[in-house]
Order: C-alpha cells, then structure tokens, then sequence
C-alpha cells in the first residue's frame, strides 16, 4: 500500500503555504498530523498531485488562552492539548482521550482533526459544543468560520481548497458550568458509534444555559436543539434531565454502517444524551 | 536418560533476537538484485475477462515485467486441493465433494474480489503498484453469490454449471436414531445459530521471497508459511523440477493460526517469475490484500434440535449446518467434517444426525484457522444446552454435570470415524473435573449467590460456561532429524514451523532429555525442507506431538550411537555407558567422563588410526500418528452488559484445561491466553463482511476489529493432566483450545447477564448493535 | 518526484538518506538503514507494529515519509539494548513471556518505555490503555501487562 507519486514542499511561513495552496488548489492536500491523510494516500483514495507539509510553518503552535477563549494554533498536537486540559478545560480534557491512542495524538494535530471532520470524530462536535470558530487563511485574507458553519457532511467542511487553517479557538465553559462527555465506541479509541458532549449551567435549581451535541449519529456533529430547549430555564430535576434527553434525537437523520444499522444510533443517542446530562448536571456548580 | 527439561518453565531461547528486533521474518530478506512484484486483483465477485492489456504497464518506469495467465500457462497448474476423505473415513460416510481447479493467474474467469488477474515485476513495490494500476482489464460482471443457504437450494445460479450444484461438499451422517430419541424426549429446544466469517489475521502478513540459481538449476524460496513441505510439493508440479532442486524456508513467521497453512497462487507466481527473470523477487502481502486475498474462515449456520428428558437427561440431537466455502473448496471434507466430530463435545449422547452442506459463493476461499470448525460447532452445542438448562429451569453449570462424559465411562467410543478415517474414540481426560475445576476458579456458586443483588443494583452480570473435547495433533507424521558436530553441539531439524509456539525452547528441552546434553547445546531449525527431506508443517495443534515425538526418537536413536562410540573409546561395555550433561563416563566411575565433543572427534579416522566408531552420529525419525490423541477444556465468562448500548464488558475469563504431559508450562499457558483472545474476538468483535453483490466491506483493520489490551481481562488457567496413552511422550496438542470456547461462554454469560429479560444470542460477533436489539425487542 | 536528502539521527547515529517523498519513514527504516526491527503490519496506522519514538514519543512510522524529518532523533527498537545488555524492559519481556512471535515486540517496547518514562508507576488499566494501540494477535496481552508492570517495579527498586 504505498503512495501514488506526489510532489512535496515544506513552506516555512504561512504566505508561502497559502500562495502554494492557491496555485495548486484542488491538486494539492495539506499535510499536518497526517493520521488521517497518509492512510488515505496509502490506500490511494486520495491521489494529491502536491503534499503541502505545514509542520515547519512558524508561528502555528501557540496554545494561549484569553479570558474565556482558548486560542489554539494549527500545529498544535492534540497530546499537547490533552496534557494542557485537565485542569484547565475538563470537557476538552476527556475527550481528547478518546482520539486513538497515545502515538496518533502524538502527531495528529486539533485543527487537523477539525478539517477532516470525520462526524465520527470527537474535536469537531468539541468545537460546535464549545461554541468554537476556524480561523483560516488565504491569499485573499483571514476569515473566522463559527463551528455551526464550519461542518457541512462527512470529510465536507467550509473551507475552500486554497485555505489554510491557522488556528481554532474555543469558548471554554465558565468554572461553575458542569460537563458531561459520554461516547459509545465498538474499542477503546474507535470512532464513535454515537458520542455526546453536553455543558449546562444552574442557577437557583434552574438550567440557565444548555448546550448539547451529538456526534457519530448523522453526517455532521449536531446541536440537540430540542433537547437545549427542553432544558433551558426549566428546573434541574432528574426527570426533565430525562425527558429532555429523548429528545435529543428530533429531527435526526442517523447514518447506517456495518457498525451499527440507524436504529441503534438513535437509541443510543439518548441513553448518552441522559448520561451526559446527568453527568453535567451532577458537576455544575450553583450560582445565585 | 533424565527428564531434566521436560515439564520446565524454562525461558525462551528465541526471545533475545526478537526483543532486539533481529528476527528474520520474510520481508528482512533481501538479496542483491532483488525486485518487487505487486498484483493485479480483480475488484468484481464474480466477472468474465474479456481482455488484458499489460503494455501501457510494461512501459512504466522501472517495470521488468508484467505476467498474465497467457505469459505462463506452460506453468500454471491447478493448485494444490486439500481434504479427500481417507479410506477408513470414506467407508462410513457418504460423501459429495466437488473441487474446482484453481489456477494462480486467472484465465478467463474471476470469482472472488482479490482473485489474481496479472502480476507486476518492478525495482520497488510503489512503482510495481504504479504499473498494476495501469494494466488495463476489459471486465464482464457476472451474478454473485452471496448467501449460503440461498445459494445451497436447488435452482439457485451455479457458480461451476458443470457441478449442476453449488453444494461442494454434502453429506449426512448419523449415530444410533436421533429421531427417535428426539421423539421421544419431554422438551426439544430448536434454535439456529450463526457464526459469522472471521479469521486469523496474523500481525505479519504473508510474504514470499524467490530466487533462481541459473548455475545449478535450483530454487530459494523463502516463504511465511507454516507448511514448507507442502509448498515444496506445488512447486515440484509448477515448476517441473525434483524436490532436491527446491528449498523452501520458512523464516521467523509473525502468526499463522492457519491462515498461513493453506496453499496460494504467490508460492507459485514468484518462483515461476524469479526464474523467468533470473533476478531474486519478493512479493510482500499489504494488509488490504490480505484482507481479500488470504483464507477467510468460521461462516456457519446450524439449526440445531437438542431433546432432553424432564430430568435433564440428554437424550439426542439433530443439526442442520451450512458452510460458507467461498469461491473455490480448497479443503474438501476437512472443515465440514470436523465440524460434525466435535459437535457432542463432552456430553454423553448417543443419538445424533446431521445434515451438511458446504456451499461455495463468490467470496476468499475458507481454510482451517484455530479450530478449524470447532468453535463454530460447539456454539451451537453448547448454546442449544444452555437454551435448554432454561426450558427446564435447572442451573446451566448443573445441566453440565449430570450430561458429562465420566472418567469411569472412558475410553468413549462414538461409534463413527475420526476425519483421518480411524475410529473417533476419547482416549482420555476427565471432563467432570474440568468443569468443577473451572466452576472453583471462576467463582460460579458465590456469583450466582450474589447475582440477585446486582441485578437489583442495575448491574446485569452474568457467567457462562462452555467445553470442548479436541482431537488434536493429526498424523500422520512430522519429520525430524538430528545430528552431532564436531563440539558435541547437536542441531534439531523438523519439518514443524514455529509462528510463535516457541519451538526453538520446547523441542529443545525435548531433545536435550532424550540425548543427555545441556539445553543451549542444541539449536532447531524448523521449517527448511533442505535440512529435512519429508515433513508436513504446523497446524491442528500437532507439532508437539507429532514433531516431539520425531524428535525423540532421533536423538535416542543418536544418543545410542554416542553411547557405542564412547564405549568404544572407554573401552567399556555399551550398557555401562551414560551420557549425561554432555558428557558420556561409565557408570559408577565418574572419573572416566568424556565430553561429546571428544567422542566425536575420536570417531574421526586419523593418519595415526582409525576412528573408535564410524562418525556417523545423526538419526531421522517419522514417528507414526495414525490419529489423533483428545485434550479437553472447560471455559466460564464473566460480562457485565449495559441494557442503554448493548456493550458488553469481559470482567473475567477462566480455562481449565488437560493437554497432557506439558513441555514448558509457561509456552503452554500464553498458548491458551492468545487462543482466548481469538476466541473472544470472534465473540465480539471480529466480523469479514460482504455486501449482496460480494464485494468486502471490511477492507482495512479499520473494519475488522483486532481485540486490543483494553478489550481482554487477565485469563486464568487451571491446568489438568491426564496424559495421553497414544503417543510415548504422553502429549496432546493445545495451540488451538482456547480459541474453541469464548464464542459459547461469553454468548451464554450474556443471555445470562440479561435472563430477566428472557434474550437469546443467536449470532455472532455479539455486537452492541445485536444485543441491543435483543435487549429492545424483549423489553415491555 | 524530488528526492531530498535529509539527515535522520537513529539511536544516537546520524544517518544521510535521499529519498523520494512518498516513502515513509518505516520503509526507510528497514530498506535504506537496514534497521529491520520496525515491523510493518498494515501501513494505515492502526496496528501500531511499526511504532518508534520521536523525541521519545510513540509515533507511526507508517504515517511518517521520511523526507519529513531532517534533523530528527529517532529511537527504535534496535536502540534500547546497550551491546549484550539488554533494556530492562526487554529483560522483563523475556523473564515473562511476553512475547510469541516477536512481530508487534518491537512497537510495544517502545511504547512500554514512552509509558514508563511518562508514568513510572502505571496501574494494570493504565497500562492496558497505554499499549491499547499496539495490537497483538498471539499473548492476549496478558504476559505483556505482566512485564510492563515487572519493569515498572525494577525501575523504582534500582
């Protein structure tokens, strides 16, 4: 299984990668992490006539967080972010441990992860929970691409073929928020079957915000929308936790594969949608 | 003659190599001038060549040659085709086997996706995979077939309309009346169980490495298969060469469990392309071919009727069973009738009959891979008992105890063949002991006394028992040969291949006792057909059998000459002679000892004098296996299953196990732990799937789903030994045991797990998907 | 294709390679340094049999091209020994029989020592997890939980 021929350039900032990006376009894959593009190179299903490796682009590693907005580069491992997170930002923290194992995050970067936009993967349903954004850069300029926006089918993103991804940020939860991350997979560090990330906020026995997604079910990471509304401003209690959970999958057009036919993943997206809440729930702090 | 080594833990002697990395496994081969062959596979089921055009991939850069079936049909025989019912077998049972030639570049049609349409010859792998890409091929799709018990009735599309059927392998067989007893039993239990495709996926794919030798006329081939005899007997016929003219090797092999047992078009295609080009080529297996390409295996239906009287007596047994052969029936009666032969395990039945039919469809072809239809068949046996402990309200593990076979009713005779046409009668072991023994270890009766705790807890636990009895170690022989050097070091050759079993310690330890020398004084080679002219290779847990006991009698067979020559140099008589720690003195006179070496070289004729003996001190033996010797096992796991996902979680596992007299315990034990994982694998995990129009789902390890560390618990084994009365070394083969049970166990500690509910796991692998599905159509 | 030369430091030892872009750092490995203990079991990253360690850390070398590492230290399994002395990983790896075949050995050494140098004293579920990557058809991980935590134990008494 080896490679269709290809030609490699190694830019060093990112205006030699994007003017590489606008002159080849559609003939050219960016190579970061490559945990995701060098098995699809091997298998030959993507024949790219120009690899843009992007790991010696300064500038792209940066890991900082402002306030309530965590700001990371697009070289950023993802093992960088899981020893960064725990304390910092649980929800993040927990699910980055569910991306394969220790030598794929080793290598595999966030934004990289991101721009695959697996929906089987859990940083782009992070990204959409966390109420995150894309910065991307092209010849034409910098644009910043909200996570509802960014994902738009399975490998599909908004991204067009001559960006870069620079950076993405993320919106972390406030420290009295709870959080809840639960995710069914057929081994540890599978793609999710069905995966749920959930942060609420209480105040007064009361959810003042809620913010669900589910992933691995559909073409796209989700917002539970429904659920959100069935829990927000309501009272805290087991059984609207509940109630709102089965609605988790309103609307939900869930994938079949030889994992799981659709049926199951619309079962289990609301046994996790209530584990999740529960778990949220159980972590969030009081406010008055 | 001392039993210093035999029965010791002792630490393997191959290890410091591969812990170094310095193992030499096929693709560590390399010699000068080497090229790499890539193949062209057919992406269709099941599709007529209309034509194909090699030029535009013979102009490629770097491209020595590109062979279709038109460029060597002078060479291509059919391959080999494994499993004629021998004599004795083929009197009792009225067998209908049908085998298709299978020629190792397709000529005019494809059957299966990955069958071998050309083969590219380039100075690397990426460029040969460039120029196969190129080769164009003009395909006429044809109907697949996809689904055994379709494709087994009558009317369906033939794959060979020659066969006038697509049935390659039909028979019935029965024992005492089952109807009869079925008739008259107070509860009948009627399930169908299907056990899905799965296969050894060794972590090495296969590799095949030729070169020719235009000076002497021979060939080199290095080759990861466990049967290097075997492969030299298909290029004697491909090649039209004598067997002294072919090496096969089979180097250091990363797994094998069988898939490496069978034969295939590369041990073939690489030879014939080696010497068409008088340059050395290496073809090395990727894993999206060997997905396609290498056996397929398991892929069982049975319906089975298991009738019992109110008491919980067994009374008789009738069972349905379809097999998925794949495209070509490779190993004619071998898998089909196993299956039947194992199917009563250790129960005490005396009224079964069966219907087979083996079905070939447009998928790889199966082969024997560990177990070799066992797990398939006790599945279905050991579910229907389980079915059946619940029809009755009695304890499964009770059930057991009143059903097993007792010591005291040994030996067992079934009253049918065994597949190597000798009776199929239990020599020895004792079930009864073996399932207390599991029952013990796993803690069944303080389980079942807290179960309803849990349950009220929410947890849904269960345990769930399985047993098999195993003929093992098939005949009829395994070659072996030692010799003495000039230091008294002595080398073991044997036609057994280690995939892992540690065979460089095991035989080792073996000949060491039988020679009287120290275990690093003794290397074995295993697997090279120059160093033992007949041989048969390593499968159906035979080696330590069939190779230990070659082994044996070779080295008694030598140590007898060393004790006459040294004799003759101590001027003693040869009964007053010993050898021990490599040294031979005569008994009683401690001073006289001598090493080997000496003996050795005092045998070698001098200017001075002749030698004290001939220097001859090298013996081959064949010891003979008419059939096969019985091991035996009880398997209990633990799950725990969440109702919301299905998932199910594997808290324990135990194995209690009789293989006989032990050479090296620890070898033993990590034999049944990866047997255990297999096993485990195919109860939840591991799934080849294919569409309805035959093409493979499960193409990458994306798919196929591996059990890693997180997925396994610890194993423990109890182990029992009642030795075998078959074969002096008192041995049985147990490489395969533990992959026999899991499927049954966890399939019942499952139903067991979700009893309230009332669930019944009739397939496998038990995904979260099927249980859950089980779970939500008996929940109120 | 443009081949580069590109200077790879392997067990302490800089060796100069030119190579064509699309051949990773595996196949370089074993052909051009002819440091055939990285095994290559299925060239799509999940089989782990190919893992070595850059700047000590696990990665695949399957999913490397070597033309991406100038100036790279690199630890393969040929590394841990020092001369006749074995790594006391691989001496616990041999006192407990956790290895068979020897073919997914190497990736999990190496991925053993990241662990140990990470976490010396990993718990059984720890581990587990920690090699969860390394697939293993032959020992059903048992002897191999075994030895890692033995070379964990030997780590902290020395």
């Amino acid at each position: 299984m080896k490679p269709a021929p290809f030609e490699y350039f190694d830019p060093r900032t990112v205006d030699e990668a994007v003017a590489l990006l606008e002159t080849h376009g559609d003939d050219a894959k960016v190579l970061a992490g490559g945990q995701s593009l060098v098995p699809m190179l091997a298998l030959r299903v993507a024949r790219p006539a120009v690899v843009i490796d992007v790991n010696r682009v300064a500038g792209l590693d940066g890991l900082r967080q402002d306030g309530a907005t965590l700001s990371v580069g697009a070289l950023v491992r993802q093992r960088a972010l899981e020893r960064w997170a725990p304390e910092r930002a649980p929800l993040l923290g927990t699910a980055i441990r569910h991306v394969g194992h220790a030598a794929i995050r080793a290598r595999g970067t966030v934004a990289g992860s991101i721009a695959h936009a697996d929906p089987a993967s859990e940083l782009p349903a992070l990204l959409l929970c966390l109420d995150g954004s894309v910065v991307a850069r092209s010849r034409r300029g910098t644009r910043t691409i909200a996570a509802s926006e960014f994902f738009q089918g399975p490998l599909t993103t908004a991204l067009a073929a001559d960006e870069l991804v620079t950076e993405t940020r993320w919106t972390l939860p406030p420290a009295h928020a709870g959080w809840g991350f639960r995710e069914m997979a057929r081994r540890q560090g599978d793609f999710a079957l069905v995966g749920v990330a959930a942060v609420v906020t209480i105040a007064r026995g009361v959810v003042a915000s809620a913010r669900v997604v589910i992933f691995g079910a559909a073409p796209t990471p989700l917002r539970a929308r429904e659920t959100e509304r069935a829990l927000t401003g309501q009272a805290a209690t087991a059984t609207v936790l509940a109630d709102a959970a089965q609605r988790a999958t309103a609307g939900l057009d869930a994938v079949s594969d030889i994992h799981a036919p659709a049926a199951y993943r619309v079962s289990v997206t609301r046994t996790l949608a209530a584990r999740a809440l529960a778990d949220a729930a159980a972590r969030a702090r009081e406010t008055a | 003659m001392g039993a210093r080594y035999f029965g010791a833990a002792v630490r393997r002697r191959e290890d410091p190599r591969f812990l170094r990395g310095e193992g030499r496994f096929v693709d560590d081969v390399t010699l000068p001038g080497l090229l790499h062959a890539a193949c062209v596979r057919s992406p269709h089921a099941h599709a007529r060549i209309r034509s194909i055009d090699a030029a535009p991939a013979r102009a490629m850069p770097g491209v020595a040659a590109v062979f279709t079936h038109a460029d060597l049909a002078r060479w291509l025989k059919p391959l080999p085709l494994f499993g004629a019912a021998p004599p004795g077998l083929a009197a009792a049972v009225r067998f209908d086997v049908r085998q298709a030639p299978q020629l190792a570049l397709c000529k005019d049609v494809v059957r299966h996706v990955g069958e071998i349409v050309a083969m590219v010859v380039a100075d690397s792998r990426a460029r040969a995979e460039d120029a196969a890409e190129a080769v164009a091929v003009e395909w006429e799709p044809l109907t697949a077939l996809t689904d055994m018990v379709a494709a087994g009735e009558a009317g369906a599309p033939l794959l060979y309309p020659e066969w006038g059927t697509n049935v390659a392998v039909g028979f019935s067989h029965a024992i005492g009346d089952a109807e009869r007893a079925l008739a008259a039993a107070d509860v009948v239990v009627e399930e169908t169980f299907r056990i899905q495709r799965y296969v050894g996926m060794p972590l090495e794919t296969r590799g095949v490495v030729a070169q020719w030798d235009r000076r002497d006329g021979t060939l080199t081939t290095w080759n990861s298969t466990q049967v290097s005899h075997f492969v030299q007997q298909g290029l004697v016929a491909a090649l039209e060469l004598p067997p002294h003219k072919i090496r096969v090797i089979a180097p250091d092999l990363g797994g094998g469990f069988g898939t490496k047992a069978s034969g295939y078009p590369e041990d073939v295609l690489v030879p014939l392309a080696a010497r068409a080009l008088h340059r050395p080529v290496k073809w090395i297996e990727d894993r999206r071919e060997h997905m396609m390409a290498a056996a397929h295996a398991r892929h069982q239906t049975h319906t089975i009727r298991l009738g019992a009287r109110r008491d919980g007596t067994i009374v008789g047994l009738a069972d349905r069973i379809w097999l998925d052969l794949g495209a070509y029936n490779v190993w004619g009666i071998v898998l089909p009738y196993n299956t039947v032969a194992h199917l009563i395990g250790p129960y005490r039945i005396r009224d079964m009959t069966v219907d087979v039919k083996g079905v070939v469809t447009n998928k790889t072809p199966n082969a024997p891979y560990r177990g070799a239809g066992r797990p398939e068949t006790v599945f279905a046996m050991d579910r229907a008992v389980d079915c059946l402990a619940r029809r009755l309200g009695v304890d499964p593990a009770d059930l057991r105890r009143k059903n097993y076979i007792r010591t005291d009713e040994l030996p067992w005779d079934f009253g049918m063949p065994y597949r190597d046409g000798n009776p199929l009668v239990y020599d020895s072991g004792d079930f009864p002991a073996a399932l207390e023994s599991a029952l013990a270890a796993a803690g069944y009766d303080a389980f079942r006394r807290e179960q309803p705790a849990l349950r009220a807890r929410g947890l849904w636990r269960g345990i769930g028992i399985s047993g098999y009895v195993e003929g093992t170690a098939i005949g009829p022989f395994e070659g072996a040969h030692v010799t003495v050097d000039l230091t008294g070091r002595v080398r073991v050759a044997t036609g057994a291949v280690s995939s892992g079993q540690g065979h460089e310690t095991s035989f080792a330890q073996v000949a060491a006792d039988a020679l009287g020398v120290p275990l690093d004084w003794i290397t074995v080679v295993g697997g090279d057909t120059a160093a033992v002219p007949f041989g048969v290779g390593t499968f159906a847990s035979r080696s330590g059998v069939t190779a230990g006991n070659s082994i044996a009698d070779a080295a008694r067979q030598v140590r007898a000459k060393l004790v006459a020559a040294a004799a003759a140099l101590l001027e003693a008589a040869p009964d007053d002679v010993d050898i021990e720690d490599g040294k031979a003195f005569v008994r009683g006179a401690p001073a006289s000892a001598v090493d080997l070496g000496a003996v050795v070289q005092a045998s070698i004729p001098t200017f001075a004098r002749p030698g004290v003996a001939t220097p001859d001190f090298e013996a081959s033996a064949y010891h003979h296996v008419p059939t096969v010797t019985y091991a035996s096992a009880v398997h209990v796991a633990q799950v725990e299953v969440d109702p919301g996902t299905g998932a199910v979680r594997l808290l324990g596992y135990v194995v209690a196990h009789d293989c006989g007299k032990v050479i090296n315990p620890t070898i033993v034990e990590g034999q049944v732990h990866g047997g255990v994982a297999q096993g485990v694998g195919g109860a939840l995990f591991e799934e080849m799937v294919y569409d309805a129009e035959g093409q493979l789902l499960t193409g990458t390890l994306m798919d196929y789903l591996v059990p890693s560390a997180t997925d396994l618990p610890r194993i423990e084994t109890v182990h029992l030994e009642f030795p075998s009365p078959r074969n002096p070394l008192g041995m049985k083969g147990l490489g395969e045991g533990g992959a026999i049970s899991p499927p049954a166990a966890i399939a019942n500690a499952i139903d067991d797990a979700l009893a309230p509910l009332g669930v019944r796991v009739t397939e496998t692998p038990a995904s979260p998907a099927r249980v859950l599905a089980l779970i939500e159509t008996r929940r109120p | 294709m443009t081949s580069r030369t590109v200077r790879l430091r392997v067990n302490g030892v800089i060796h100069a390679v030119t190579v064509e872009p699309r051949r990773t750092l595996a196949d370089v490995l074993r052909e051009d340094l002819a440091l055939t203990g990285t095994h290559v079991g299925c060239e799509h990253g999940v089989c782990g049999a190919c893992t070595v360690l850059w700047d000590g850390e696990p990665v695949r070398a399957c999913l490397l091209f070597a033309i991406q590492l100038d100036g790279a230290s690199l630890t393969t399994v040929e590394g841990l020994a020092d001369g006749d002395r074995l790594h006391p990983i691989q001496e616990a790896f041999w006192a407990a029989h956790g290895l068979q075949c020897g073919f997914c050995t190497p990736g999990i050494l190496l991925t053993a020592k990241a662990l140990l140098d990470e976490n010396p004293q990993p718990d059984e579920q720890e581990i587990r997890e920690a090699i969860g990557g390394n697939l293993c058809r032959c020992t059903g991980y048992h002897f191999i939980v075994d030895a890692i935590a033995a070379a964990a134990r030997r780590r902290t008494s020395s």
